[in-house]
């Protein structure tokens, strides 16, 4: 699927919406090329399925304009736009079978044998054998599958996705996102996802739009999101971080020397997004897989040119692969490290001094004026 | 003490068992009096096994009349009360606008008014404006009893129904008029059917407010009410007893098809 | 994967969507309304205002009424029929009390207990419907006849001879006497509190009995912790739809009582069709709604069941 054809892009300009005088998404800008896997992540209320809906006509925007290649649909009905829609819980039609169900929207569009197309597309789906089911007969991956049949076997320009694998148990989850990646790898049709599973966003999508209150708040392919986060939100909801608070020192060639603490830290001017002046305040960030961990005893050992902290570890928990340790230091009080059960030192358990070190190269820098726990998820939103 | 133990944990079921015979004891005299030839006027007691009245079931004076009185009247406000009642619960279900509570009220109130309140006041009415009382009276006051249990019936169906369904039709390129005929109709279906046969048998079976509003127009339940007085004909029982069968074997049947449908489908 | 890498059939017409967002349906739900709404206004509403109208006038027949604001109407209304409307409430509160004793056991038998006789016992409780009410009354005369196996076995128990003492019935007598317009009442209204229990019944979770028996609860202490406060709504709408229509009921006394056992319906039908005493009947059907609404809404209000509808 090489194409130059540029008729699947997906072109927001300015788009917006408010519901009265609470504004769901704020006016943004988002050019989704064709043939992409994008993903929209973010909490529940962020904006990210408003957002979906108005490229699927289902909402109207209060501001801006969405292209569809060359061709403004802002105004168009959802009947009218070449996208379709794979709906959170399916919306599978219950008093239809699954056939009725695929050849729906063929059907709407007065071809008459749909019959062969239908098949074909079951059989892709692997339902070949379900045709004259209910959908309350099928699973809950079946089902989902059938949505995906439903709305692929229209050839839209777009997908949207809104949430299609919130229904499944974790393990089914896994196993869709395998199977809905090889589906858009093998039609090369442009898929948006919106999502609130920052993993299952990060493993299927090539870009990610991460939302926050009605905002996008950084965009990138998950790598470039993950290691350079530029935002307390995207670096605490993308995983975890290490947030230090850090006051500039100086800078030396291309890099900011930071005071924290009583010790330094070095920062690649290139990694730090916000205006590093003398005297300002910076947050410095550090993912807790690629901190290593030395026992004070042998702080002599670690090379030269590395960040370090000193500290106490207060928990550790063996997960299998990695160890995750919670370590309580001057500047931070719990500092999170995950080591990898390579050589597991026997002296690092709960209540030993240790020095916490790392590459300059993995330190990134945010501005300080933000909220340090942006993103975090708390318990009452998983439950949520 | 098995017994008693025995009788204290079916207590429930026997309880109930005894309210449903309570329930079916008056069809079961109505229909072993259908085959009753009753001295004199009355049939309140049994006298000879006869099934001249099975035979000859249209043999009283205007009584197969009135049934066709009934029957016309109940399908015609069971069409207007299942429409306008219909419109209305989508109405109340899909879209916001101002007077709710006052049309919530206006709607429920024909249901918690004793029918006796209802049948004088709208013949007040009738009175007032000189209206000739006869079937269009009738008709107008069934549609308007009805109109409140279709709304309540189609209304609970509606608001159980996924909105994104109707979204996803709309997606799917079916415009608001496919979308109507195919997702939402289809969907709305069983609540609709349910308030037409409420209607139905509301309609059908209606004698207080008939009484008051039928002028010398008589139906079936007029017809037996009137028989109270002057004599009870056998004919009364073959059709209670022929209704009560028409409707049992419609419902078994309609559930042997569901079941078999599903089977098949299974 | 043919079917995927075929062209898409064009969808979108070229010529660019410029025009603004029309703002549909906003009159919708008028029109949706309007036939409907319209019909219960001038055939629900407005006989109201007529009845109430008609109450306060004076007149006759043959010269025609006029609005003379003859409150008193009201007042030799109730004084003349009291002893109907008390009745009535009396009637009607048995009928409601026997209807939730007899009903209540059966609702929780399909509920819970039928198993797969679930659908052949409602099929039995629904279908009598479709015999005429008046039919189905009618045999209770034959059922409760002076010469009947019911009234001989109450008579060798001696139950009638409690039940005359108390005024329910006269003499050996069931026909023709409150306990039978009673007993019709209950019967003609059962199923209106069957099917409400049944519903509220049916929405409970079969575990929730697990779980209080698990904490400790016997079966009698489970029905009255659990069982019985979560069918609450079905008990106060099963109550409502018999009560109501029960008071304004005049076809059980007509066919099972005697003139003993008038209800205000029966005065009203009387007043209405017979004497023609047009006032009097609307005045008398005004307090009878005026009394059930009022009676209703404290009830409602006392058992915090407010979202019946």
């Amino acid at each position: 699927m090489t194409t130059t054809d540029n008729s699947g892009d997906v072109r927001l300009s300015g788009i917006g919406k408010t519901y009265g005088s609470f504004t769901a998404v704020h006016p943004l800008d988002l050019t989704v090329p064709q043939g992409s896997f994008f993903a929209l992540l973010g909490a529940s209320g962020c904006g990210k399925t408003t957002t979906l809906r108005m490229i699927a006509g289902l909402e109207e925007p209060s501001s801006g304009t969405v292209h569809l290649g060359d061709q403004d649909v802002t105004h168009l009905p959802p009947y009218k736009r070449p996208v379709n829609t794979v709906f959170q819980s399916y919306a599978l039609f219950p008093h239809l079978d699954i056939f009725e169900n695929v050849a729906f929207g063929l059907r709407r569009r007065g071809i008459k044998s749909v019959k062969k197309q239908v098949e074909d597309m079951l059989e892709l789906v692997q339902l070949g054998e379900q045709a004259r089911k209910k959908p309350h007969q099928l699973s809950g991956g079946q089902q989902q599958r059938v949505a995906v049949a439903r709305a692929l076997i229209n050839h839209p320009k777009v997908l949207l996705l809104d949430e299609p694998l919130g229904a499944l148990d974790l393990k089914l989850r896994r196993q869709m996102q395998l199977e809905l990646k090889r589906i858009q790898t093998e039609v090369g049709i442009t898929f948006i996802h919106v999502t609130h599973d920052q993993e299952e966003a990060m493993t299927m999508a090539d870009t990610v739009a991460v939302m926050n209150a009605g905002r996008v708040e950084q965009l990138g392919s998950p790598t470039d999101l993950y290691e350079n986060p530029q935002t307390t939100f995207v670096a605490n909801f993308l995983g975890t971080s290490n947030l230090i608070e850090a006051e500039v020192d100086t800078r030396s060639g291309g890099d900011i020397v930071l005071k924290a603490g009583g010790g330094k830290l070095v920062l690649p001017e290139a990694r730090c997004s916000a205006p590093a002046t003398a005297g300002g305040k910076v947050l410095v960030g550090i993912r807790p897989e690629k901190i290593s961990l030395t026992h004070a005893d042998d702080a002599g050992a670690i090379p030269e040119g590395r960040n370090r902290l000193t500290g106490r570890i207060v928990d550790a928990s063996f997960i299998g692969v990695s160890t995750q340790y919670v370590v309580e230091s001057p500047v931070c009080d719990e500092l999170a490290v995950y080591v990898q059960n390579v050589e597991r030192d026997g002296r690092l358990v709960p209540g030993a001094d240790v020095v916490l070190h790392w590459s300059p190269a993995h330190t990134f820098g945010l501005d300080a004026a933000q909220d340090i726990d942006a993103g975090v998820e708390t318990v009452e939103e998983e439950a949520a | 003490m098995p017994f008693v133990n025995w009788l204290k944990r079916r207590l429930v079921v026997i309880a109930g068992l005894l309210t449903l015979a309570y329930l079916l004891l008056p069809n079961v005299i109505v229909t072993v009096f259908s085959f009753n030839r009753p001295k004199g006027r009355f049939n309140y007691q049994w006298q000879h096994f006869s099934t001249a009245a099975w035979k000859n079931p249209c043999g009283v004076a205007d009584m197969c009349g009135s049934l066709s009185i009934s029957l016309q009247i109940a399908v015609w406000a069971t069409i207007g009360a299942t429409v306008l009642g219909t419109m209305i619960a989508f109405a109340l279900v899909r879209y916001r606008f101002r007077a709710r509570g006052a049309i919530n009220s206006l709607i429920f109130l024909p249901m918690a008014m004793p029918e006796v309140v209802m049948a004088a006041s709208l013949l007040t009415l009738f009175l007032n404006m000189g209206a000739q009382l006869g079937f269009w009276t009738i008709l107008i006051a069934h549609i308007m009893f009805c109109l409140s249990f279709v709304v309540t019936a189609v209304k609970a169906r509606v608001m159980s129904m996924d909105p994104r369904l109707e979204e996803a039709a709309r997606d799917l390129y079916a415009g608001p008029v496919q979308t109507f005929l195919r997702v939402t109709l289809p969907i709305a279906a069983p609540g609709i059917a349910a308030g037409a046969l409420l209607s139905f048998a509301l309609s059908f079976d209606d004698f207080i407010i008939t009484n008051f509003n039928a002028g010398s127009t008589v139906t079936f339940p007029m017809f037996v009410w009137g028989s109270a007085q002057r004599g009870t004909p056998v004919q009364i029982n073959v059709i209670g007893t022929a209704m009560f069968l028409i409707a049992v074997l419609f419902v078994l049947t309609s559930m042997l098809i569901t079941n078999r449908r599903s089977n098949q489908r299974a | 994967m043919s079917t995927l890498t075929e062209a898409p059939p064009p969808l979108v017409s070229a010529e660019p969507a410029k025009k603004p967002p029309r703002k549909r349906g906003r009159f919708t739900p008028y029109w949706l309304l309007l036939p409907g709404i319209l019909w219960l206004v001038v055939f629900f509403a407005l006989p109201m205002i007529y009845q109430a109208s008609t109450s306060v006038q004076t007149g006759s027949l043959e010269e025609g009424y006029k609005v003379t604001w003859h409150f008193a109407t009201y007042w030799d209304a109730l004084s003349e029929y009291w002893p109907q409307f008390l009745r009535s409430v009396f009637y009607a509160a048995s009928a409601t009390v026997l209807c939730l004793l007899l009903g209540y056991p059966l609702a929780y038998l399909i509920a819970f207990r039928a198993g797969r006789w679930r659908n052949l016992i409602m099929i039995l409780v629904i279908a009598p419907f479709f015999t005429s009410f008046l039919i189905r009354t009618l045999a209770w005369k034959t059922i409760l006849a002076d010469n009947g196996p019911v009234v001989h076995t109450l008579n060798t128990l001696h139950i009638l001879d409690l039940t005359s003492a108390l005024g329910w019935t006269a003499g050996d007598r069931v026909l023709a006497t409150p306990l039978a317009v009673v007993c019709g009442l209950t019967y003609n209204f059962l199923p209106f509190m069957i099917l409400p229990l049944y519903t509220s019944l049916e929405r409970i979770d079969g575990r929730l009995h697990e779980a209080a028996g698990d904490l400790y609860a016997r079966p009698w202490t489970t029905f009255r912790k659990v069982t019985f406060p979560l069918s609450m709504p079905g008990v106060v709408s099963g109550t409502l739809l018999t009560f109501i229509p029960a008071t304004g009921d005049y076809v059980n006394s007509e066919l099972l009582g005697s003139t003993d056992t008038r209800m205000i319906g029966n005065v009203i039908q009387t007043q209405f069709l017979r004497i023609l005493d047009y006032p009097t009947a609307a005045a008398l059907s005004f307090i009878l709604m005026a009394a059930i609404l009022a009676m209703v809404t404290i009830y409602i209000r006392r058992s915090g069941t407010e979202d019946l509808v």
